[in-house]
């Protein structure tokens, strides 16, 4: 057993239904040319309501105009089978897209990691509905025969060949990826079967045969090895979703939000690596895009921070325009360094760690509103802080008593009986870089008891100008 | 009734009224004044809770009274948040007084965006002690953050003016800080009955 096929049967239509807030409201996916408009797919509520696949729209709408229209894309399909596989990629490093609507994946070399096979596949299981597509999940020693296999079953698992040659040999000849001309020409031999096909000599099946019928089948049963084309990730993700309706309230923007960044924490996890900074982009019908950027200070890729830190983003932009679609780029991709965390935590409680907290309150409140604060070697009061982001330890500063309290701009001491406890203590420096000073600093006393940190430019004898408290 | 609820917690949530008084369990948080210790109820600020702290003006002694705290929980590697403090700290006498800088993060914020910042690192559990001086916030704001401290088992101080001890309070802890003279009253103490001695605080070290 090495190879997984997962067969997505109804992509184009679950690629649609996932970025609909209601799947269980009726739609039909409708393709053909202007003149003659042809129901492509329609979901189960549309069956229900008599419409079916091949119908003409005109004869759709004869019996109802309750669903809804969306035309059918096929370039979708091909976006869409670039995200499964880049969702597929975190399961196995040998993931191919070489046959429509599927996905293969080896899986023998990461059984060690994800488990026996039946907990993988209820994880793929559950992650792919999680994802919101319906899915056929069959296990087989070769790519062709699980392929094969997934036409007829669901859940198949077959550990050795033997028993995968007479699974195989109960298969309709229909049914096994044979041209139609050549299925047919079976049938009318009377082999209704594969394992009827196999029982026939070699020789005779090539001479009536052209040499590829003989050459599928051999692949089929592992005979013949298959070449396949492996998926390679892209470096970059770019998701969109596009509106059916203009939206203008941002609470209708949070669904397709949410879709987009648990699909980008999707593709992330795949290629082991964290976002640092991504772009959300509205999408007006006759304005530029609004775009809005995202930036965290850390990589990260957990679907719900991720959410609620582009939520906090969007909910501070005003939209000049109604928004048609929704659109997320995401180019700088490091490598995801988990945290590091203590196995026997001095704080249990914690419920929202610092890291998600931090992301959380620069969402809201800006980039900037979040810092820590360092010394610097300087004797100048104003260039004695530095505002910092990370957490690298600043000079530890020795020197005469200095004030708790730094007021940003020096400002009139408005009090003539102030009492002076201290000073002057002389500060003379920056005369390399322009901002040169030179002051005789007091600590006073106020009438009302405060504890000042005043001083006045050298050689001048006007009032004190207050620069700190002693608090 | 079917909640087994246990006497201790009654007890100190004071719901029921224990005619012989006993010692309420010592709090883990020390203030670092000995003389406050002695005469709090608990022997230490009130875990998880809010308290209030009243000052006249600035410059009379209130950051030398959570400096001790903050020194013990920097140096133990809990976080210290200052949410929209109204000056800037300066690094040398925060470090002289024994802060390790590292661990102190001052989030700048306005009105009720700083009351929220407040809250949510309050709730968050990810912090030691969150300081936040709160502009015309009412009895409901205040509320909010008891219960946010409550929630995150976390330190929480307000610094209020003085003129707001007249209107009642839901903090845990509400201490007066006079600066002529200066010392500190005890106006409300969870707990016990609020001392009527005042202490001197020896300012200007």
């Amino acid at each position: 057993m090495r190879w997984a096929c997962v067969l997505l049967p109804q992509l184009a239509l679950d690629g649609v239904l996932r970025r609909c807030s209601d799947p269980d409201a009726p739609l039909a996916l409708v393709t053909g040319t202007a003149q003659r408009r042809v129901l492509q797919t329609v979901n189960p509520a549309a069956r229900a309501l008599g419409l079916r696949a091949g119908q003409s729209l005109t004869a759709a709408h004869a019996l109802t105009r309750d669903f809804t229209l969306v035309e059918y894309a096929p370039e979708e399909i091909e976006r869409w089978q670039q995200f499964l596989a880049a969702w597929g990629y975190r399961f196995s490093s040998h993931v191919s897209l070489c046959y429509p609507r599927t996905l293969l994946l080896e899986i023998e070399s990461s059984l060690a990691l994800f488990g026996p096979w039946p907990r993988f596949e209820a994880r793929l299981r559950e992650e792919l509905t999680a994802l919101g597509f319906r899915h056929r999940i069959v296990a087989a020693p070769n790519p062709l025969a699980a392929r094969i296999l997934a036409n007829a079953h669901d859940g198949l698992a077959i550990a050795n060949d033997a028993v995968m040659r007479e699974t195989l040999g109960r298969m309709p000849v229909e049914r096994i990826g044979l041209a139609r001309e050549v299925a047919t020409a079976f049938a009318r031999m009377g082999l209704r079967t594969l394992g009827q096909v196999l029982a026939l000599p070699r020789d005779t099946l090539a001479r009536r045969f052209p040499v590829q019928v003989q050459q599928h089948l051999d692949t089929l049963l592992g005979e013949r090895a298959l070449a396949m084309e492996c998926y390679v990730p892209p470096d970059c993700f770019d998701g969109r979703i596009e509106l059916n309706f203009e939206v203008e309230s941002h609470q209708a923007l949070l669904f397709p939000l949410r879709r987009l960044t648990a699909d980008l924490a999707a593709f992330l996890a795949g290629r082991d690596s964290g976002v640092q900074r991504f772009a959300l982009r509205l999408q007006h019908a006759d304005a530029a895009d609004s775009i809005i950027q995202i930036g965290l200070l850390s990589a990260e890729r957990d679907p719900a921070m991720l959410f609620e830190l582009a939520r906090g983003r969007l909910e501070q932009v005003q939209v000049v325009a109604p928004v048609r679609g929704m659109r997320l780029l995401a180019r700088d991709l490091p490598a995801f360094v988990p945290e590091h965390r203590e196995l026997f935590d001095e704080r249990p409680q914690q419920l929202l760690p610092w890291e998600q907290l931090r992301e959380r309150l620069r969402a809201r409140l800006g980039d900037e509103a979040v810092q820590g604060l360092r010394a610097q070697a300087d004797h100048r009061p104003e260039y004695a802080w530095q505002a910092t982001g990370d957490d690298k330890p600043g000079p530890i500063l020795q020197g005469p008593p200095r004030p708790g309290w730094l007021l940003r701009e020096p400002m009139p001491l408005r009090e003539s009986a102030a009492r002076i406890l201290a000073g002057p203590e002389r500060i003379e420096s920056g005369w390399w870089d322009g901002g040169d000073v030179r002051r005789d600093y007091y600590l006073i006393e106020t009438r009302s008891g405060q504890r000042a940190w005043a001083y006045r430019p050298f050689g001048e004898s006007g009032p004190f100008m207050l620069q700190g408290w002693f608090a | 009734m079917g909640a087994v609820v246990a006497l201790d917690d009654l007890l100190q949530q004071r719901r029921i009224w224990r005619a012989q008084p006993t010692p309420l369990p010592a709090s883990a948080q020390p203030t670092g004044h000995a003389a406050l210790d002695a005469l709090l109820p608990t022997g230490g600020w009130p875990e998880s809770a809010l308290s209030e702290i009243l000052i006249p003006s600035d410059g009379v002694g209130e950051l030398q009274l959570l400096w001790p705290t903050l020194v013990r929980l920097t140096r133990s590697a809990e976080r210290v948040v200052l949410v929209a403090p109204p000056h800037v700290p300066y690094p040398q006498a925060w470090q002289a007084a024994g802060v390790d800088l590292r661990w102190l993060v001052i989030i700048q914020a306005s009105g009720r965006d700083a009351l929220w910042a407040t809250e949510q690192c309050l709730r968050s559990g990810s912090c030691g002690a969150v300081l936040c001086w709160p502009q015309r916030a009412d009895d409901r704001a205040l509320r909010r953050l008891q219960v946010a401290a409550e929630t995150g088992q976390t330190l929480a101080f307000a610094y209020r003016p003085l003129q707001e001890a007249v209107n009642p309070s839901p903090a845990a802890l509400r201490i007066a800080v006079d600066a002529r003279p200066a010392q500190l009253r005890v106006l409300k103490c969870r707990g016990g009955l609020p001392p009527s001695a005042a202490i001197p605080l020896a300012a200007g070290q």
